[in-house]
């Protein structure tokens, strides 16, 4: 039924001189996206606007859907492009679009129109009331309501004519590739891939890092965290995931820390880790899924004691947010059924009963003392054995 | 060195089964109903495993029932049979240890207007015929016993409690899930006064979605899948020939050269008891003699969970389960484990061993030196 979407972006349009590298990086963020999709699609910018045109047989809900996990897309506008051939022939196209775009016809609608081209022989506004006219005519069970339509047709009188009613919702945000690259520290919880897919919603590409703990994490634990990084990949685009064996380092600090401390300081060697593969991969910042007061180490106290060892800054997108508000976003990208699978991760196996929610930074890096004769070498060694897996999105 | 040690969740398939199976699906590939000659052909394999099967039991061939393996079975036999005689009674009795693929069957007819009567077991995993006794009424349908517990490898008194029942009340009907014992040990429904008996096809080296029941001629059940009608109405849906056959083939293998078999797996079970108890913390469940099944050994490390024991192992090439490996996707508290009265603190640092004919004791002396290096360090790190 339609041969093109028209593409429209928001915060881009504002981007003065730069505005140009973001629309660039957006349509060649459509045309990879576009290629999961079965069909042949053109991708071009015109005058402050993308379409996207279609030739030959394509599925139209597959595309959309598509289109949809396109971060800096605002609204997908499926649009009917013609030549001028007058305005008997542009009303007729118009009828036949409602027909077919609209099973029941007992909508309030207007007319927008807008005239790119001024040399068309019509004012706007005697377009609109013109095509007002007929549409009425062709359907009496419709209504005008130019206040509060349910339903706008916009005609706007370009180079082409393009006719469009429906309009469909894209992610928002910014083109991936237009900011820089991050590292996810990623976990299998609920958490932390949402995180990862909001900062990579405003154009920042992702790199992550994960901890497993053989024998007391398995296998399965490890392809959970590889299933999670593909389902937000199909957002964010290839992921570098660099698997770490923590298990030394963890036995190593049961051995020697008060064991209330001991997420605590399991979590700064954690973020030092992932700290250190973000360097040396230029990410400009970690990015991780806290929320204050979710749990023992999310208390602020802890948040400031774990942040401590960092340097880079830590973009914590969740952190004002409820569960129910990640969950609802898990579930929009799909990771939460993945997340929820019962494997045990790395940072419950020796978990304590009471473990500290207030800690103390100076009692904190006086427990890591113990640690001093073994700990370079063993983080060292975790760098050195850490496994890089690319992970993309799944094509279905 | 590898070594398998997780036989009652799965076996490797015979080579032979394996052979005829790819025959079957490239060659001989048609399908029993067909009226020319592919489906007499085809039908010929299906009556040959038929024979085979009956001959392990020492029934008519007309009594074994093809099904896409242990739980169909399960489900045919316990539903089949309450439907088909609810107007008899609506009492069944089973016990607490039983596998999901009876208890939760039982589950259903307990939502479903039936009386549903679990037995208790005793330190061994093991009913009491007294129980069983009492149990029994007028409007009792249905008793259905596994006879070996696929986590710790009891043998349930089956030939006593098949006497029992037939002398309380001759119109009870005694269901028998054999899925661990068929091939282990030496089944005779006819002198167990058994009238339905569940088998697997892949625990004992036939392939996956594999399986039959036995239905005692002029049993009254009613089918559970509806379609063709084909074999007798009982189970519609296109015979899985190549499974099949497949199963003949397993099943006539497993019961060649028995006793040989079966002391060879009794010896690498005694062996394995005496060494594992050597190891400190270390516990065995169940009865350790030959009064439980030859194949399994549950095996409980105290201050080790099951999950990283088998991931140390997994890491050597060792390959066990943790409890019950049907329910290891869904880390619970095992029922036959809570029932037998483990110590709270043993529930989840329980693994299961389990042996086939094919295990060697080279492999089962790997497994016992691997733990005997391994379980005290990981004792070294207890959690809370």
């Amino acid at each position: 039924m339609y041969s093109a979407f028209l593409i429209k972006y928001a915060e881009i349009a504002i981007k003065g001189k730069n505005r140009y590298i973001f629309e660039d990086k957006l349509v060649s963020n459509i045309i990879s996206h576009l290629k999961r999709v079965e069909g042949s699609f053109q991708v071009r910018k015109e005058n402050g606007r993308i379409y996207v045109e279609t030739e030959g047989d394509y599925d139209y809900d597959e595309t959309v859907t598509e289109l949809q996990k396109v971060f800096g897309i605002v609204e997908i506008c499926p649009v009917i492009l013609t030549e001028d051939e007058g305005f008997e022939k542009l009303a007729q196209d118009v009828i036949c679009h409602i027909n077919e775009a609209y099973e029941t016809k007992n909508f309030t609608f207007k007319v927008d129109t807008r005239r790119a081209r001024k040399n068309y022989p019509m004012s706007s506004m005697e377009i609109s009331a013109e095509l007002g006219g007929r549409i009425l005519e062709a359907f009496p069970e419709t209504r005008v309501d130019v206040h509060h339509p349910q339903v706008t047709i916009h005609i706007e009188i370009r180079p082409q004519i393009n006719i469009y009613s429906v309009r469909i919702p894209g992610q928002g945000g910014m083109p991936l590739g237009s900011a820089g690259k991050a590292m996810l520290l990623l976990s299998g919880g609920i958490d932390s891939p949402v995180a990862g897919y909001m900062i990579s919603k405003r154009g920042v590409n992702l790199e992550a890092t994960y901890f497993h703990a053989p024998p007391y994490t398995s296998d399965r634990a490890k392809q959970k965290v590889v299933d999670l990084a593909k389902k937000v990949a199909a957002y964010s685009g290839k992921i570098k995931l660099h698997v770490v064996n923590f298990t030394d380092i963890q036995l190593y600090i049961y051995e020697k820390c008060p064991h209330d401390e001991l997420t605590i300081i399991m979590r700064r060697y954690m973020m030092m880790i992932a700290e250190h593969f973000a360097k040396e991969d230029d990410c400009l910042g970690l990015i991780t899924g806290e929320s204050i007061g979710q749990v023992a180490s999310q208390t602020m106290q802890s948040l400031a004691v774990t942040n401590e060892v960092c340097t880079l800054p830590v973009y914590r997108p969740l952190i004002a947010m409820d569960k129910q508000d990640i969950v609802t976003i898990a579930e929009k990208i799909d990771t939460y059924e993945t997340s929820i699978l019962p494997y045990e991760d790395c940072c419950t196996i020796f978990v304590a009963k009471h473990p500290v929610t207030k800690p103390n930074l100076a009692y904190i890096k006086k427990s890591e003392q113990n640690l001093t004769e073994k700990i370079h070498e063993l983080v060292q060694t975790a760098i050195d054995t850490t496994e890089v897996i690319w992970v993309d999105a799944e094509q279905d | 060195m590898e070594a398998y040690l997780d036989n009652s969740a799965t076996t490797k398939c015979n080579p032979k089964a394996t052979e005829l199976m790819v025959e079957l699906l490239t060659k001989d590939y048609g399908n029993p109903s067909s009226l020319h000659r592919k489906g007499v052909a085809a039908e010929n394999y299906v009556n040959d495993a038929k024979k085979k099967i009956a001959k392990t039991l020492k029934v008519q061939e007309k009594e074994i029932y093809f099904t896409s393996g242990g739980t169909e079975s399960n489900n045919l036999a316990i539903i089949g049979y309450a439907q088909a005689n609810c107007r008899a009674g609506k009492h069944v009795i089973t016990s607490s240890i039983e596998h999901a693929s009876v208890a939760n069957p039982f589950g259903w007819l307990a939502d479903h207007g039936y009386e549903v009567t679990y037995l208790p077991v005793n330190e061994f995993g093991e009913i009491s015929v007294e129980d069983l006794r009492n149990a029994i009424r007028p409007d009792t349908i249905l008793v259905s016993l596994m006879q070996v517990n696929n986590e710790i490898g009891a043998i349930e008194p089956i030939g006593e409690a098949g006497k029992v029942i037939k002398a309380v009340n001759p119109n009870t009907a005694f269901h028998v899930d054999a899925i661990q014992s068929y091939g282990k040990l030496l089944i005779s429904p006819k002198k167990m006064n058994v009238d339905l008996l569940s088998v697997s096809g892949h625990k004992i080296h036939g392939p996956k979605g594999s399986g039959f029941l036995y239905i005692k001629d002029k049993t009254k059940i009613k089918p559970i899948l509806f379609g063709g009608g084909q074999q007798k109405g009982m189970r519609s849906g296109t015979e899985n020939v190549p499974a099949i056959a497949g199963l003949g083939v397993a099943a006539e293998e497993i019961y060649t050269d028995f006793e040989k078999k079966q002391e060879h797996l009794y010896e690498l079970r005694g062996h394995f008891i005496e060494e594992v108890l050597k190891i400190d913390g270390v516990s065995v469940n169940g009865r350790q003699d030959k009064n439980a099944a030859p194949h399994i050994v549950s095996v409980s490390v105290e201050g080790v969970r099951a999950e990283v024991m088998l991931h140390t192992l997994e890491d050597r090439q060792i390959y066990v389960s943790a409890g019950s490996a049907c329910s290891s996707n869904k880390p619970s508290v095992s029922r036959t484990l809570k029932a037998i009265g483990l110590k709270e603190n043993l529930l989840d640092a329980t693994v299961r061993f389990s042996f086939s004919v094919e295990t060697t004791m080279e492999e089962v002396d790997y497994a016992l030196s691997v733990m005997k290096e391994v379980i005290p360090k990981l004792q070294k790190y207890t959690r809370y």
